[in-house]
């Protein structure tokens, strides 16, 4: 066992025990901080595949934006205190039964296909790279999605502001 | 001579009616008979002059010739189908136009009186002013279906006015037993219609009656059972005709048809309307009497049979509106057996200028009939005659009226009846001797039925009034006096130079060995009525005792209308009509039935798959994804 | 760092698949919409770490992967705040943020 390879193993497992915990939690707010651990653990995986530039984001945006998100939104609704319903038998059956058919055939089908690994250099992540490549306007530049995620992004916050808003007469 | 005014004679009515119809309930109720009786004195005008310039005009070889005053072009079915509407003089119909608009005339003004204070008043005056224009339409005619619209036009407006008084039910139900009765009758006129017209490719009276036309010249060698198709046409022309002018078996509607007002009576079921049937055969009659005698051998039948059976019922009724319903039966059975008994062209041709004299003569006689004993019935406010009696006194000018009319149509000389059914008895003489007969009976029985309502309205025994009957106000005694003297002089009209089956002019001849046993017969009639009923006795009693079969059987007019009655209920209803409905209920409506309910049933039971749970729409796409996705990529 | 020498690619994959299949089950099964809008950002999770890993063991050259896993991200944030601000109207409107209670929107 190399090193790298008991970090990803550390990290994977990690990252299905906390989202199973995640799901099944009978305590929103343990749920919800399961889940930031998911997306930390998450985080480390980009970082080991050389996506530091991503794991920052990660750790930023769904650790530090996102999760707060949703825990002041639990805030607002919920009783921290009090325990959820466990779910419904008849709606654990057939959630596990389609998780476990689709874990399965996804498997199969994907496992089937032996992927060659490419053995090109890497072009290598750092931020200057990255910052040509995402303001680009030539090949490989992505401008243009860059452009439209911010367009969605300022819609999503208009919108979310108008659905959100109180008293709306 | 340009004949297209004569478009006013057509329009004038119908522009009343729509005037009287729409505006009746701003207009003041008085001025509504004004005005339908005025416009009504113009048309009658107008015809009088028509008549008199086209009779007045040098008639050239050909006889009278058939005038199209006005035509214009209305469906054009094919090339060579096209339907017209139009108006056609010819001494035929411009003689139809004198008798209706000279008679609705005097309809009108009586009505003024009779009508008086009635609800309905002006509606009243807007069907009669339809009806006149209906009928109107239909003697002028260019084509014989414009004859079937305002043929049915007619139809409506008698059930119109026949359920004038639409709160009684015994009205309601006359004017519908009058409707579907005629209209059943006109299923085979419009079948008749649709064969002949199918046949010869036209519509036209002209075409259709033509010496050369393809009725006639080239008539068309197809047969059904064993008769030519021309011949089956017109037998089924024949039956619309047969149930306007209520033959046998299609006459069980005319005596019902006496709940409408009496004037009405007068103008549609006994001077103008039933006469359709008459006229309908009359105008068609080249093609009768050249290529389908046998349907005319079958009018004479019915003809005959009809006049003497309406008469023989006419003796027993003793309401008196009914038996002069009845007696309207049997004159019109006289004309048509004076249709059927008849040939075409000259001398031959005497039957039907005797059959269309008849109509004329019978227009007005039996319109003062009706309109004399609608100026009894309100002096007396009751219909049978067993309440009335010894009038002559107190109603002296209805009294002397009803006599002359009486006289006229029991065929006393000179009075006109005695011309035209001496015309008619001549030609059944030459044609059958047994149709003489028969019908030299009739005239007998008819001097006696009409003489039996004479005496007991008039003579008799005086019953005790609620309030003492008198004299009818002038507008109605007007009319009595101008009909009685048209019933005089109606006579003396030169018919057979104006109206022949060639429109040629031919010599008639005076046969005092027809007419001495015809004026003798009807003397005995006269006298028997006059014998039983002049005074009150016990001797009708006894004889309807003695006789009492055959008098309870003419009495219930002889069944026809139970026969009917069981016919349609026991046997049409019960075996025809429930299996039907049945059908319609169960298998019709229950195969809709089934579809609609299984739809409902199939949406009732999916419909729980719309639940409003987000989780189980998830649940649908998620699962439905896998099983896309196993059956794209392994089972194909 | 070069991960294709230690850890296969198919490792990845079924630690994706897994995370992908316990998200869509937090979807199915929790009955609170922000449990379930958090079994969501699982799902999301699990993409970016198919994209990702494609990205550094098959394409290194290029950065595609690696750009549409931000753009993801992007979106998931955009999605999160519009879904928060539904649910906070939601429970203002119901007094409940149950998604069973939540069901007028039927036959």
């Amino acid at each position: 066992m190399t090193g790298p390879k008991i970090i990803f193993f550390i990290l994977a497992i990690s990252i299905v025990v906390f989202s199973i915990l995640s799901i099944t939690s009978r305590k929103i707010l343990r749920a919800a901080i399961y889940l930031l651990f998911v997306l930390v653990a998450m985080a480390g995986l980009y970082y080991m595949m050389n996506f530091p530039f991503l794991a920052a984001v990660q750790l930023i945006l769904y650790a530090g934006g996102i999760v707060v998100l949703i825990i002041f939104s639990i805030l607002l609704t919920s009783q921290i205190n009090s325990k959820l319903e466990p779910p419904r038998r008849s709606h654990l059956l057939s959630g596990a039964l389609t998780a476990i058919a689709g874990i399965a055939l996804s498997a199969v089908t994907i496992l089937q296909f032996a992927f060659k690994p490419s053995s090109k250099p890497a072009i290598g992540t750092d931020m200057r790279t990255i910052g040509l490549q995402l303001m680009g306007t030539g090949e490989n530049g992505y401008a243009l999605p860059f452009e439209v995620i911010s367009i969605l992004l300022l819609a999503a916050l208009v919108g979310s502001i108008f659905i959100a808003l109180k008293n709306r007469t | 001579m340009d004949y297209a005014y004569t478009l006013i004679i057509l329009l004038l009515p119908l522009v009343t009616f729509l005037g009287l119809g729409l505006l009746s309930k701003r207009l003041p109720v008085a001025l509504a008979g004004i005005i339908g009786t005025a416009n009504l004195f113009i048309i009658a005008a107008l015809s009088c002059a028509t008549a008199f310039t086209y009779f007045t005009q040098e008639a050239g070889e050909a006889g009278f010739e058939a005038i199209e005053a006005y035509k214009i072009t209305w469906l054009p079915l094919t090339d060579k189908l096209i339907i017209h509407l139009g108006i056609l003089l010819d001494p035929l119909s411009v003689m139809m136009l004198v008798v209706i608009t000279l008679v609705s005339a005097m309809v009108h003004l009586y009505s003024i009186g009779y009508m008086k204070g009635e609800k309905g008043y002006t509606r009243y005056f807007a069907f009669l002013s339809l009806f006149t224009f209906s009928m109107l339409g239909l003697v002028v005619a260019t084509n014989i279906f414009q004859m079937y619209i305002f043929w049915e036009l007619v139809g409506v407006s008698s059930y119109l006015l026949i359920g004038f008084y639409y709160q009684k039910p015994s009205a309601v139900a006359a004017s519908k037993k009058a409707f579907i009765v005629t209209r059943f009758a006109d299923l085979g006129f419009l079948v008749g219609i649709l064969i002949l017209s199918f046949n010869t490719g036209t519509f036209e009276f002209q075409t259709l009656t033509s010496l050369q036309g393809p009725v006639i010249g080239q008539a068309s060698t197809a047969a059904f059972m064993g008769l030519s198709v021309t011949t089956w046409a017109l037998l089924l022309i024949f039956m619309g005709g047969a149930g306007k002018s209520a033959m046998f078996p299609l006459h069980i509607w005319l005596p019902d048809a006496m709940e409408g007002p009496t004037p009405v009576s007068a103008l549609i079921h006994a001077a103008t309307m039933v006469v359709a049937g008459v006229y309908l055969v009359a105008r068609l009659f080249p093609a009768y009497a050249l290529s389908a005698p046998d349907a005319l051998t079958v009018i004479m039948y019915v003809g005959s049979f009809t006049s003497l059976f309406a008469a023989v019922i006419a003796c027993t009724q003793l309401d008196i509106k009914r038996v002069l319903a009845f007696s309207t039966l049997s004159q019109i059975g006289y004309m048509m057996v004076a249709l059927g008994v008849s040939g075409y062209g000259g001398e031959a041709g005497l039957g039907y200028m005797a059959s269309l004299f008849h109509l004329f003569t019978h227009a007005f006689f039996k319109a003062l009939l009706f309109l004399g004993a609608g100026s009894v019935i309100h002096a007396v406010h009751s219909n049978l005659m067993t309440e009335m009696g010894g009038l002559r006194k107190s109603m002296p000018v209805t009294h002397l009226t009803f006599l002359v009319a009486c006289l006229t149509i029991a065929g006393i000389p000179p009075l006109s009846g005695f011309f035209s059914k001496d015309e008619i008895l001549v030609a059944a003489f030459e044609h059958n001797k047994l149709i003489f007969a028969v019908q030299w009976l009739v005239a007998g029985i008819t001097a006696f039925y009409m003489f039996r309502l004479y005496f007991r309205i008039f003579w008799n025994q005086t019953p005790a009034y609620h309030h003492a009957p008198h004299e009818s106000p002038v507008v109605m005694t007007v009319p009595l006096m101008f009909l009685a003297i048209a019933s005089v002089v109606a006579g003396f009209v030169p018919f057979h130079d104006l109206v022949t089956s060639d429109n040629k002019p031919f010599e008639t001849a005076f046969h005092w060995s027809i007419a001495g046993p015809s004026i003798a017969i009807a003397v005995i009639g006269i006298l028997t009525a006059a014998w039983l009923y002049a005074r009150p006795s016990l001797r009708p009693d006894a004889i309807s005792k003695s006789l009492s079969g055959v008098y309870t059987a003419a009495y219930n007019k002889f069944y026809i209308d139970e026969i009917y009655l069981f016919i349609t209920k026991s046997i049409i209803f019960q075996f025809i009509s429930r299996p039907v409905a049945w059908f319609d209920r169960h298998i019709v409506d229950g195969t809709m039935n089934f579809i609609g309910n299984s739809t409902v049933a199939g949406s009732a039971a999916i419909k729980r798959m719309q639940s409003g749970h987000v989780q189980l729409y998830i649940w649908y796409f998620a699962s439905g994804v896998l099983v896309l996705a196993l059956l794209i990529l392994y089972l194909n | 760092m070069n991960l294709q020498a230690e850890i296969p690619l198919d490792y990845m994959i079924i630690l994706s698949i897994l995370v992908f299949f316990i998200g869509l089950m937090g979807v199915l099964i929790r009955r609170n919409l922000i449990t379930m809008l958090m079994g969501v950002e699982l799902m999301l999770n699990a993409v970016n770490i198919n994209f990702t890993a494609f990205n550094h063991y098959l394409f290194p050259h290029r950065l595609e992967g690696h750009f549409f896993a931000l753009i993801v991200m992007a979106i998931a944030a955009a999605e999160a705040a519009v879904a928060i601000a539904l649910i906070i109207n939601i429970y203002r409107q119901f007094a409940t943020v149950s998604v069973d209670d939540v069901d007028e929107l039927k036959f």
